[in-house]
């Protein structure tokens, strides 16, 4: 982070520097067991996601779902439902874990989907450079510059069989472009090391030197990024479940839950609704970021020692 | 310097003709058309044909484009389906008062941004940079939407202090009452947006006010006995703001695409709270007219940020 501590932290370094060079993983292991908070965040993580993945294993998501309007608006703790439940009769506790799921999922399939095609973008424009770089950066400058939300929101609403699968594709439409941008800076700064340009003297092909030199020289990039879309992955689609083109009606989301506050009566009387939801997306949104950040840490220190 | 304005305008020119076909075709993604903003119970439907075919709607796809593009520069963007008026004239109200949301909004982020970024660049590592960071990580991290409704829960119906909905009180009356009940209304949701925005700027000031303290020029200054002061502000902070006086353009574009949200939330009558009931009233035409009215502000909110950069900034116009 800082100057001072980089120094020091850099020093340490090197006076613990043993023949072999640490692994990456040792260093975030090591660096986020040293780091309170980010141990923190990372045991709420683990908590977010057994409450969650765990808790949906026991439910019917049909079950879940199902309206039974004598049952509407209970308050907290009544009639056994801890959160209460919303306007259908469905309890919150139920939905807030499926929904969390739900949301969580999204965001992993976003990650996936644009982590793959922004790394391959990157590799390639940063790789061949020249021409090709020009056109692909032209056109990931083009995709940056568009409203990306109005665009999304329309898509959602007039795509035909919308499902949960189409807006994993509608967001990761946008979503790639940063990703590769990201990664095509590294691998342009990584073209003319002396590792690659050897590789190329002794007759390796483009492919060999993209796929098995320059990629395993990012992975700690690609952890770090992917920790961090996550977050904002999840984000966008809670934003957009939120105003109500995320996630089709009938699959929970915490954006959905929160979206209950859009209502003024919720927001004062019925608190239930949307408070639950909302302070756990606080605290997902809050624990995954720090986390990649001490990921971002631990890379910078395993830089420093090599 | 004039030569890069020219060239980054001349950039623009194939970048809004990609999003002019990309909207066309958005447009034709959609159901409806032209005329169904204007079927009433008592339309002939050979005569609405006639019309279609006059209108040119089974013309070939490029025809129909080019058609669209002549009616777009002369500023006709089609009627609303829904609220049969023309949809400039519906925009237009509406971006009103947009305009003051983000120009407030705007006022507020640098306000509260360049302060804080400065704090935390002069007192490095200490608790004042602590914090800062602390509420930079917040405002990073966390959802914007999440900002809204908790600060409408708190400010507005718990406190009672900010208004919940709408741009202007009804009981308003005279000039300076109705500005005020406007300002009134603007005040809790541009706070909410600008403490969201700030998070770049502090950042870029913060790192560019610890890049530059150790800066030979810096040393230099310092050597010839020039006050800590004067450093900091002739030389530092100058420097330092390169970066935020060309963020500007990009935070009005983020203002735009922002505005959707806060707009919902607060329900503002502004574009973006118009853009999400169109969508609800599947008002097509309104719809389109906004997707590339938010395209078009994007790109000379960029255009404007690279502008700037070229003014303050001498070394990129070489490039």
């Amino acid at each position: 982070m800082s100057e001072k501590k980089e120094n020091t932290s850099a020093k340490e370094a090197k006076k613990k520097k043993i023949s072999s060079p640490t692994s990456s993983f040792k260093v975030v292991v090591r660096e986020i067991v040293k780091d309170k908070v980010a141990l923190t965040a990372f045991i709420v993580i683990v908590l977010v996601l057994l409450f969650t993945f765990g808790g949906s294993l026991f439910l019917n998501a049909e079950k879940v779902t199902e309206t039974n309007i004598i049952d509407a608006y209970y308050g907290w703790g009544m009639n056994g439902h801890i959160f209460g439940t919303d306007d259908g009769g469905r309890d919150i506790l139920n939905l807030l874990m499926m929904g969390g799921r739900n949301s969580i999922l999204i965001g992993l399939g976003v990650t996936a989907v644009c982590e793959i095609v922004g790394l391959l973008v990157g590799l390639v424009s940063g790789y061949y450079g020249g021409n090709v770089d020009a056109v692909i950066m032209r056109i990931v400058d083009f995709i940056q510059v568009l409203p990306a939300m109005p665009i999304e929101i329309v898509l959602v609403s007039v795509i035909p069989n919308y499902n949960p699968l189409s807006l994993v594709g509608i967001i990761s439409l946008f979503g790639w472009t940063g990703t590769s941008r990201y990664f095509r800076a590294f691998v342009l700064s990584q073209r003319g090391r002396d590792y690659v340009l050897a590789s190329k003297t002794s007759g390796s092909s483009d492919f060999k030197i993209m796929f098995r030199e320059v990629l395993p020289n990012i992975t700690s990039m690609i952890i770090i990024d992917v920790v961090l879309q996550i977050a904002s992955n999840i984000g966008i689609e809670t934003t957009l479940s939120f105003i109500g083109y995320g996630l089709p009606s009938t699959v929970p989301s915490l954006g959905t839950l929160i979206g209950f506050a859009n209502d003024p009566v919720n927001v004062v009387s019925r608190p239930w609704l949307w408070l639950p939801a909302t302070v756990m997306l606080l605290a997902i949104s809050l624990s995954v970021n720090y986390v990649g950040r001490a990921f971002q840490r631990a890379a910078d220190a395993r830089q420093r020692e090599n | 310097m004039w030569k890069t304005v020219l060239r980054r305008i001349l950039i623009m020119i194939p970048q809004l003709i990609i999003l002019s076909i990309l909207v066309f075709f958005l447009a034709k993604m959609m159901p409806g058309d032209p005329f169904s903003g204007l079927i009433g119970p008592n339309t002939d439907p050979k005569q609405l044909e006639a019309l279609k075919r006059q209108a040119g709607l089974y013309d070939p796809v490029p025809v129909q484009y080019a058609h669209w593009l002549k009616n777009l520069f002369k500023g006709d963007l089609g009627i609303s389906y829904i609220q049969h008026v023309p949809v400039t004239s519906l925009i237009a109200d509406r971006a009103v008062n947009t305009f003051w949301l983000a120009l407030i909004t705007t006022i507020i982020t640098y306000c509260v941004a360049i302060p804080l970024g400065v704090t935390a660049g002069r007192h490095q590592d200490e608790w004042q940079d602590q914090a800062v960071q602390i509420f930079n990580y917040i405002t990073f991290a966390v959802p914007p939407f999440v900002f809204y409704i908790l600060g409408i829960w708190l400010f507005g119906f718990t406190l009672g202090w900010f208004p919940i909905s709408g741009s202007v009180s009804p009981n308003a009356s005279g000039f300076f009452g109705t500005i005020g009940s406007q300002i009134y209304h603007i005040i809790l949701p541009a706070c909410l947006v600008a403490l969201i925005s700030t998070t770049s700027i502090v950042q870029y000031l913060r790192t560019g006010i610890v890049d530059n303290k150790v800066e030979d020029y810096v040393r230099t200054a310092h050597s010839k006995g020039v006050p800590d002061n004067v450093v900091f502000s002739k030389h530092i902070l100058r420097n330092s703001l390169l970066p935020i006086a060309s963020s500007f353009g990009s935070v009005i574009a983020g203002l735009l695409s922002g505005s959707m949200i806060v707009e919902s939330v607060f329900s503002y009558p502004g574009m973006g709270k118009l853009f999400l009931d169109s969508i609800g009233q599947r008002d097509y035409s309104t719809l389109t007219a906004l997707i590339l009215i938010f395209g078009v502000l994007t790109l000379l909110g960029n255009l404007l940020s690279d502008i700037i950069m070229s003014i303050v900034d001498p070394r990129i116009r070489i490039k």
